[in-house]
Parts: C-alpha cells; sequence; structure tokens
C-alpha cells in the first residue's frame, strides 16, 4: 500500500495523510499508574528483574538524558544476556552508539522489536542490515508521548536513569555526580508504564528539583554509576566556525529578519549544531541592535540561549533537555528557566509548545523537491538519526527553515526524491543553503513578503541544478525490498518504510 | 572595482568550488605559497580544468609562482586564457612586471584571447617597494597588492597586529597607486578568529587611502566589504551633497560645513562606490 506521499507501507499499517490528519481525531489518554509499593530500594538489576518479574516478550523503555555515556540500558541488557530472556521489546527515546550490547541481543532474538525516536552507531547499522527479527519503529519526540499516553506502545517497565533521587523515588537530573539537567523525556513512561523502576548513583534526602515524582516510582534502584560523564555532557557545543556555516546561519537570520518574526514577543528553537548555534548568535545580535525582547527558546537547551535569558532578551526557558552545563546551572538556579515534558513539548494532542515557536532552525541529510526531508538515513540508505522533534517543531513551528549545504562532500544534499522521508515537505518553509534560499511555493505568503529582497532567492529546482554541475545527478539507490523498520508520524501513521541494505 | 580578494589554495577542491559563495568581489586562486612543492603540477591541472568547467562569477585572479621558480612559466602557459582576469604576481618589481607584460601579450596573441589580462603586481621587498611608484604606472597594471609578511621579513622587522612596522609601506603604497588611479590592495590580517583587530587593521589601512584588502578566511569578508563600502550615512550624505549641488552656485554649506568641490567630488566618487557594490 502506498501513503499519501507515495511512500511504501506494509499492509495493516495505518497510513501517513496529511500532517494535519490528527486533528480529525480525539485525544486517548489511559489512566496514570501510580504505586502502593513503599518498600522501593532494591540494590541490583537482578533484584529488580526479580522483583519485577521482567520475563519474555515483555517492553522495557529507556530515555536518552545520559547520551553516549549512558549505562542502564546497557546495564539492563546485560542482566537480559544474563536471564537469555527472548522477544523483549526495547522502547528507548533514543539509542546511541554507546549501546552496542543490542546488536548482539539482536542477534540472539533477546530483542526482536525496537520503538526510538533517534538511532545511530553499531545498532543502527546492524538493522539496516537486516538483523532485527521483528520490527523498528522510529517515532517523532511527540509521537512517542502520545503513542504512550495513548497506550499504543504498551510499556511494561520503565527504567528511568536519574542522576540523584530519594529512596521513596523522587528523581532530579540536576542533582548527583552524574547531572544531565532537565528530564524531560521519560515523563510520559513515569505517568503511563505499567511499573517504573527510577537508577540513580546518587541517593540523596534531598532534592534541589523535582523532576521525577515518587507517587509513580516502583522502586528505587542504586547503583554504582549510571554513566560517563563526558558523554553525557560534553561541555562543547560551540557556534560553528566553518565559513559556510556561518554564511548560511548569517543569511537565515538576515531571512528571518526579513519575514518579520524576530519581533518583540517572538520564540525560537535552534538545536544544538553548530549552524545552529550559529543562528541563535546571530539572532541575539540582531535583537540587542534592534532592541528586540523575545518571549521564549525552547527545545534542547545549551549556554547560548542561557546567556539570553540571563541578559533579558528573552523571558523564559522552555527546556526538554540540557546540552551543557551552563544549561543544567540554569535550570537549577533560574525559575523562568522551566522543565517541559516530551508530550508537552511535542505531542500534537498536549497543545504543546513547539505550537508557539515563531521559527524552528532544522538540519537535512537530504532534502526533495517538494521540501520533503530525511533526517533518518544517509544517502547509501542505513540509518544514522531520526526525527527527534523535526517533524514536531516542522509542524508547529510558523517558519520551518532548514539549514543546510548544498552538497556534503561530492553528496548533493537536494535530491529529486529523498532515500527515507522523515518531515513531510508541507511542514517545511525554507531551505537556506550557501548558494541561495528556497522557499516552498506553497508558502506565498513568504514569496510576497521576500520580492524585494537582496537575498538570493532561488527556485529549489535551480538550487539542485547548480549543485549537480559540480556533483552530477547521483545514481538512484538500489535497496533491498525487505522493510526493517517504519518511520512513524507523530500522529502514528506511517510516513516511510525502512528498508535493508 | 574591488573591496575584498579571497585567496583560495588551488590544490583544494573543496575551497575551489566553494569560493564563489562567499562575498568576495574577487577570488586569488593561489598557486605560490599554499602549494607544497609536490602539488604544484596537481593544483596547476586542477585549476585549469575547474576554470574551465565552472564559472563562480567574480574577478577571477591567479597568484603565479614566482619568476625565481621553476614553475612560472608552465603556470602561464596552462592558465592564461579567458577563464581568468588578472595575474597576480609575486616578489614583484618594476623587471619581472614589465617581462610578465610582454609574455601576456605574446599568450594573448597565441591563444587568441578575447580580453587583456590585467596584473596585480605583489609588493613584498624592500627593493620593489623603493619603485612602487613606477610600477604602478606600467602597462596592465590595474592594483598593487602589498604583502607585509614577507616584506618585514626582507626589513628584518617583527610583523605586529598594530601594525606599525607597515605604516610607511602602506602609505608609500598608497600614494603610488592614487597616483596611478589604480587600487591599492592592503595585507591580509593573519589572525582569523581577531575580527575586532582585523576591523582596526581595515580602518587603519582605509584611512591611508588603500581601496581594497586581501583575505586569507572567508569569515574575513563580510567585515571587510563593510569597512571598504560606503556607510548608510555617508550615502545619504552624499546624496543630500548633489542635490544641494545641483541647485547652488559656488560653495554651500550644509549643518555649517561648507560644501566646495573637493566634498562634491567626494560625494560622486561615494555615489559610484555604493551603485557598483549594489548599496543603492
Amino acid at each position: 500500500m502506498k501513503n499519501s506521499l507515495g511512500r511504501k507501507v506494509p499492509n495493516g499499517y495505518p497510513l501517513f495523510e496529511a500532517s494535519n490528519a490528527f486533528e480529525k481525531k480525539k485525544r486517548v489518554l489511559i489512566s496514570e499508574v501510580k504505586t502502593k509499593n513503599k518498600d522501593k530500594l532494591v540494590n541490583s538489576y537482578a533484584e529488580v528483574f526479580e522483583k519485577l518479574e521482567i520475563k519474555d516478550g515483555m517492553t522495557l523503555s529507556f530515555h536518552h538524558h545520559l547520551r553516549n555515556g549512558d549505562q542502564v540500558l546497557n546495564a539492563c541488557m546485560e542482566e537480559v544476556k544474563r536471564r537469555d530472556l527472548k522477544n523483549l521489546t526495547i522502547a528507548a527515546s533514543a539509542i546511541f552508539p554507546n549501546n552496542e550490547i543490542l546488536v548482539e541481543l539482536i542477534k540472539n532474538k533477546n530483542v526482536t522489536n525496537i520503538y526510538t525516536n533517534y538511532l545511530n552507531g553499531p545498532v543502527a547499522e546492524a538493522i539496516s542490515h537486516g538483523e532485527l527479527e521483528g520490527m523498528l519503529i522510529m517515532q517523532t519526540h511527540g509521537g512517542r508521548a502520545r503513542a504512550i499516553e495513548a497506550g499504543e506502545l504498551k510499556i511494561d517497565v520503565a527504567f528511568i536513569a536519574t542522576p540523584a533521587a530519594t529512596k521513596s523515588g523522587g528523581g532530579s537530573g540536576v542533582d548527583g555526580k552524574n547531572p544531565c539537567g532537565v528530564l524531560g523525556y521519560p515523563i510520559p513512561d513515569m505517568l503511563y508504564a505499567k511499573k517504573k523502576v527510577v537508577v540513580t548513583d546518587s541517593l540523596v534526602d534531598k532534592l534541589t528539583i523535582t523532576d521525577i515524582k515518587h507517587e509513580y516510582i516502583d522502586y528505587v534502584l542504586k547503583v554504582d554509576s549510571i554513566g560517563d560523564s563526558k558523554g553525557i555532557v560534553s561541555g562543547t557545543t560551540q557556534v560553528t566556525f566553518d565559513p559556510i556555516g556561518l554564511k548560511i546561519a548569517k543569511d537565515a537570520t538576515h531571512l528571518l529578519y526579513e519575514l518579520g518574526v524576530i519581533k518583540d514577543g517572538f520564540s525560537m528553537q535552534t538545536g544544538a549544531g553548530g549552524t545552529s548555534l550559529a543562528v541563535a548568535s546571530f539572532v541575539r545580535e540582531k535583537m540587542i541592535k534592534e532592541k528586540i525582547k523575545g518571549k521564549m527558546a525552547s527545545g534542547g537547551i545549551t549556554s547560548y540561549f542561557v546567556s539570553m535569558l540571563e541578559e533579558g532578551l528573552i523571558e523564559e526557558i522552555r527546556d526538554v533537555q540540557c546540552f551543557d552545563l551552563e544549561a543544567i546551572r540554569s535550570y537549577k538556579e533560574n525559575e523562568k528557566h522551566y522543565l517541559m515534558s516530551a508530550s508537552k513539548y511535542a505531542n500534537p494532542y498536549d497543545n504543546p509548545v513547539v505550537n508557539d515557536l515563531s521559527f524552528m532552525i532544522l538540519g537535512a541529510t537530504e532534502i526533495d523537491l517538494d521540501f520533503n526531508v530525511n533526517v533518518t538515513t544517509s544517502s547509501n540508505g542505513v540509518i544514522m538519526g531520526g526525527s527527534g522533534g523535526h517533524s514536531d517543531a516542522a509542524y508547529g513551528a510558523e517558519i520551518a527553515l532548514v539549514v543546510a549545504k548544498t552538497m556534503n562532500a561530492r553528496i548533493p544534499i537536494i535530491k529529486k526524491a529523498v532515500t527515507t522521508i522523515t518531515t513531510p515537505g508541507s511542514d517545511i518553509d525554507c531551505l537556506v543553503t550557501e548558494r541561495g534560499i528556497a522557499i516552498n511555493p506553497k508558502r506565498k505568503d513568504l514569496l510576497e513578503k521576500l520580492k524585494n529582497s537582496k537575498l538570493k532567492i532561488v527556485s529549489i529546482e535551480e538550487l539542485m541544478e547548480e549543485t549537480y554541475k559540480f556533483t552530477r545527478e547521483p545514481k538512484p539507490l538500489e535497496l533491498k525490498s525487505k522493510v526493517v523498520g517504519l518511520v512513524e508520524y507523530r500522529d502514528g501513521t506511517i510516513i516511510d518504510s525502512l528498508y535493508q541494505v | 572595482m574591488r573591496r575584498s580578494l579571497l585567496f583560495v589554495p588551488g590544490d583544494n577542491p573543496g575551497m575551489l568550488q566553494s569560493a564563489g559563495v562567499y562575498n568576495a568581489d574577487a577570488i586569488i586562486i593561489d598557486l605560490e605559497d599554499s602549494i607544497s612543492l609536490s602539488n604544484k603540477d596537481s593544483a596547476r591541472i586542477l585549476v585549469e580544468e575547474f576554470l574551465k568547467d565552472y564559472k563562480l562569477n567574480k574577478e577571477i585572479i591567479v597568484r603565479v609562482n614566482s619568476f625565481d621558480s621553476p614553475y612560472y612559466k608552465e603556470d602561464l602557459e596552462t592558465l592564461v586564457s579567458d577563464n581568468i582576469d588578472t595575474i597576480l604576481l609575486p616578489k614583484a618589481n618594476l623587471e619581472n612586471t614589465v617581462k610578465l607584460d610582454a609574455i601576456l601579450s605574446k599568450l594573448e596573441s597565441k591563444k587568441n584571447l578575447t580580453k587583456t589580462i590585467k596584473i596585480i603586481p605583489l609588493i613584498e621587498q624592500v627593493s620593489s617597494l623603493l619603485e612602487v611608484e613606477d610600477i604602478a604606472l606600467l602597462n596592465r597594471v590595474d592594483g598593487i597588492l602589498l604583502g607585509a609578511e614577507d616584506l618585514t621579513t626582507d626589513m628584518g622587522v617583527e610583523r605586529t597586529k598594530k601594525g606599525y612596522e607597515i605604516f610607511y609601506p602602506r602609505a608609500k603604497v598608497a600614494l603610488a597607486c592614487i597616483n596611478a588611479g589604480i587600487e591599492a590592495i592592503d595585507t591580509p590580517f593573519t589572525d582569523t578568529r581577531d575580527f575586532i583587530g582585523l576591523e582596526e587593521d581595515c580602518h587603519m589601512a582605509k584611512g591611508l587611502g588603500f581601496k581594497a584588502k586581501s583575505a586569507i578566511h572567508p569569515n574575513h569578508i563580510d567585515i571587510i566589504n563593510k569597512v571598504y563600502s560606503p556607510s548608510k550615512e555617508e550615502i545619504v550624505y552624499a546624496i543630500q551633497v548633489l542635490k544641494m549641488a545641483k541647485t547652488s552656485k559656488g560653495a554651500f554649506s550644509i549643518n555649517n560645513k561648507m560644501i566646495d568641490k573637493p566634498v562634491i567630488e567626494r560625494a560622486k566618487k561615494t555615489i559610484e562606490n555604493a551603485k557598483a557594490f549594489g548599496l543603492i
């Protein structure tokens, strides 16, 4: 079967229709699950597995706030391996290269299905090569929250890595020896999973801030270490010095200003990539120069937004994930720096913060002539990312602006058709490259505003042709017919399929 | 008319293909100092093929190897074509600039070129600085680039960020160019991350009469263009001067300042530059 974008979807799965199709349905909410357990403290994964009777076929969930330093998912998988449990489903909000242990478990059929929002490294490569027996479902951050609260993604046990916790199960991401900042992603798991385990390496009597509420937590597992702090917060997220990235960022800022979205009361999200941070930096300069005061910055938070908050350039930060130590400090100290859950961030049915964005800066591995964006697979079809909040913010923001170089080495970014559709082109408004700016023809209002602009506004077709002068047209990718995964749009429909390479 | 000239190494395909995306007025494709001896031939071939296939829509300047190297002849033989506009001659002096003029004449005739290739002598030796007034007046020369790194080495002095040691060389090159009616082009600012220092350096040279500056990093281009372009205020003032000059006989005043012929001429030049740089 084919969906509305012409992408093949295996029988039995709901087909993507349109990014606003969710409006035709009502929000589905299962009941929140609170605990009656009083004696929560346990000392080993084995003990938790015993007490919760974790067995074949169950679904275990994890969050990714510890990023590439996480040891909780890995330690759980060691226990799964020791017990040789089979046919498990892993629902992790993201999977990083350091979660390589999953490869062995996938090959052994211990893990046969995976839900995640972002996936790269050895696990991604193994799945792309057809090793996963069941299905990989690539969700969005908002889509995962929606699926959990609707009971579509049923979680038997949620393991919530928590930098500091009390014996009663309250948890915080800003205290303890391995702080990671706000804990926005595991909130739906905390509310709706059948059983919840806080995993911590710092038991404390009192928390500075309580993100994880004790009444939902069944067990508190004290371990020696939940992760490697170097992999959790690098502290090195920096504005790019790459001249092409800077040119793109400058042009993107000029474009946003000309479109009239950088004005008093505006809200933004930029992500933590070098070019995105450069946009944040240029927007800050513009705000100071033009005496503009913004309302909010949201999403994954870095020191750049923290500075803007402390300088009074924005009123508040809505934070789902801290990217550096400054962001953690700010969340701890500044009452205008708020936690938002994954649901409040991006769930289409939760009046999400993405709907308040004046603009969102997005990346793209590929973008096609219909402005469809791929951030899930590389140009050779191997999984190397995922939506995260891409599709959510693209839908919600007034201006969804993609920043991308026209070519990556000799690979053109603009293609006639992307390998995988992550975000539908109907939600992408502008593409800013070093060789020009393309506006989605559907946004006639934007084109009208730019008709006297000195910016180089061209069609996406022209940008592609200009790039092909250097790269030539790439040969069509030949993928195997076996579907190894599905890209699930935020409303639960399937926007594309992932094929074995 | 130039404000900014960006150096790009001739052996780097990635940098060549992106050279045109910045706001530099001219691209200097380098075959000399940034190219190792083992890459001299491959860089030459790459640049030749690149220029055949791609148009950067900028002035294309090629810095060939110097006349005391074994490479310059082949550089010129291979690359002088309608695909380039100008040769940047390193270690230029009166004698070798005259020689280059003759070589270019022969090559233009031999290859039936449709254009005249210009020369920018690179002044980076004390001896050539002392003859710069004559070099500036030579046939084909339409700009002079000051090369401060080699020049200060030749002078036996330390090269500093403040640039006091090149104050006199800058002034001498600037006056020679003004006298000849050509552009004085300033030496690059070598600290790629010091944008405040870059801007100060631009203002210093502009104040001495330089019209443009070369850059070794694309991130310098916008600042150079800003300093060497007329500002908004200058353009508004020039328009006001020219408007009043049309209706006034003899000298007049604006904001209690007397406006006479030199001010009107400067206003005309400001408007001419603003138009050339697409500012009005």
